[in-house]
């Protein structure tokens, strides 16, 4: 009868508020969207940069008027670096066609450039990729060598524009947290300030303040949890018609974010959003039914 | 059953204690008056019982539970043993006077059976039979506050405190009230009333405690109002 009881105000107390209950709803929807959504990104580069670490190649350019000397030299200082695990010559021949390879479809760029202006170089990989530094500063000075590029670097880039996106996410996660919870805060001040009377009767004849303040903080936990429905729905729009529509030419650049951890960011903006309301309701009712 | 043992209790900012060195013993079944002009300290006393003001000075014992030291998480349990009755009667306008009474109930745990059994029970002690499913806007205020009488003694609590109880209602209603009062406390019941109405005092004689200016003028066990 009692857990009836408390139902039956939960469901009365966020109809009575409906427009106060959507607001907060929406807030705290768009609020865990956003932490969802940071969370995606935090996890994809993640895999990304493991997926692009395991490939990526360090090159040493070597100068056109590099002698063979030089060349051995620099092969057999490879061969016995420990930090690189394998190392292989390319010479122009085989650049010019991975050139062409690679700019099959520009052919304007492919008859400018000719097969000996393309420079000779080793592709290194490396024990560990993220040494990179110390075999530029190793190399950049020995003889014959042009420059030494990491493709790491151009990585950095790609990734520090992720985490960009990430904080921005995470930012206005926090912002709209904020606005959810001082909706919550009021909302629940003023459920309980139209349950005066059978607040104060409680408390007279002795309700535990459980019983007080569950109605009440459900009333937040229900409305947050529906913001995480809110949430999902948002999430599973923005894989459906952003991810895979709108930027599916970008498909091999980007790691696939699948459904399943889409779905799986549910239990954590439910548990958040849940969590954060309750604690905001019941804080709120300390100070405000002093019970 | 009530012991405030050289109480002292001063609000922040008042210039004044509400109360200075109250001391008074009320044993179990007791019938007593509290009366002085308004803020003589009447008030604090009834708010003390209910562990709802703490005294900075001196002990408060009700039930043989020190309320003084008592944590606000026992508050609830303790409410239960006392049931309470004001002048603005207090009752929830959109309940029936049966709601009223039930509700007390089951907010406290109670089956809606239980419910059933112990409500029609007590509206009929205190007067009300036939009129269970009134609305308190149905009520005259003497019936209004015998619904809150009702649900104050529901629970057959060992003391019933009465802050002003007749102070909205006319002299005969007053006395209707009074003889309830005085039929709940044959039944064993502490009652503890506060009000400034002499002809009620009068017509009760019965212990009387005349309080000014937080402090206990006079004690008498068949007291007039003075």
């Amino acid at each position: 009868m009692r857990m009836k009881y408390v139902l039956s105000e939960v469901l009365v107390g966020l109809w009575r508020n409906v427009t106060m209950t959507v607001a907060m709803i929406i807030t705290m929807g768009v609020s865990l969207t956003m932490l969802g959504a940071s969370g995606l990104i935090y996890a994809k580069v993640a895999d990304m940069k493991e997926l692009y670490f395991e490939n990526i190649e360090v090159s040493i350019f070597l100068k056109a008027e590099v002698t063979d000397e030089e060349r051995t030299d620099l092969a057999a200082r490879l061969e016995a670096d420990p930090l690189v695990s394998q190392a292989t010559y390319v010479n122009k021949e085989e650049a010019f066609k991975r050139f062409q390879e690679m700019f099959r479809d520009s052919p304007d760029l492919l008859s400018a450039v000719k097969a000996d202006q393309l420079p000779e170089s080793y592709r290194l990989k490396l024990v560990n990729p993220e040494e990179y530094k110390t075999i530029s500063d190793q190399y950049a000075a020995v003889g014959g060598v042009d420059q030494v590029v990491d493709q790491s670097q151009v990585l950095d880039k790609i990734f520090k524009l992720f985490t960009a996106g990430q904080n921005v996410a995470l930012a206005a996660a926090v912002a709209m947290a904020v606005a959810a919870l001082l909706l919550v805060a009021n909302t629940i001040q003023v459920a309980a300030y139209s349950k005066r009377r059978e607040v104060a009767v409680m408390k007279l004849v002795g309700a535990s303040n459980w019983f007080i303040q569950s109605p009440f903080v459900l009333e937040a936990v229900v409305a947050g949890l529906f913001g995480s429905v809110l949430g999902l729905a948002a999430l599973v729009a923005l894989k459906k018609f952003l991810f895979d529509d709108a930027l599916s030419a970008l498909q091999g650049l980007f790691a696939p974010v699948s459904w399943g951890e889409v779905f799986l960011t549910f239990p954590v903006m439910a548990g958040v959003g849940g969590l954060i309301s309750a604690v905001t309701a019941w804080v709120t009712l300390r100070f405000y039914l002093r019970v | 059953m009530i012991q405030l043992e050289q109480v002292t209790k001063t609000y922040p900012k008042a210039s004044r204690p509400s109360l200075d060195n109250v001391s008074v013993s009320i044993d179990k079944g007791e019938f007593v008056f509290f009366i002085g002009p308004s803020g003589s300290g009447k008030s604090t006393i009834i708010k003390m019982l209910l562990h709802e003001v703490a005294p900075n000075k001196g002990r408060v014992v009700v039930n043989g539970k020190d309320v003084t030291s008592m944590r606000s998480w026992k508050r609830p349990h303790f409410r239960r043993s006392i049931g309470c009755v004001f002048q603005d009667f207090r009752l929830l306008p959109n309940r029936t006077a049966y709601e009223n009474v039930a509700f007390a109930l089951e907010v406290i745990g109670k089956t809606k059976a239980v419910a059933r059994r112990v409500v029609p029970e007590v509206l009929e002690l205190v007067g009300l039979g036939g009129k269970e499913h009134r609305y308190p806007h149905e009520l005259s205020g003497g019936e209004q506050q015998r619904v809150a009488v009702a649900r104050a003694f529901v629970n057959r609590p060992l003391i019933l405190l009465a802050d002003e109880p007749t102070g909205n209602l006319d002299p005969d209603t007053s006395i209707e009230i009074m003889r309830l009062l005085d039929r709940i406390n044959r039944t064993g019941t502490t009652v503890v009333m506060v009000t400034h109405d002499s002809n009620i005092v009068n017509q009760m004689r019965r212990r009387v405690i005349e309080i000014e200016s937080g402090r206990i003028v006079r004690d008498q066990a068949r007291g007039v109002y003075g």
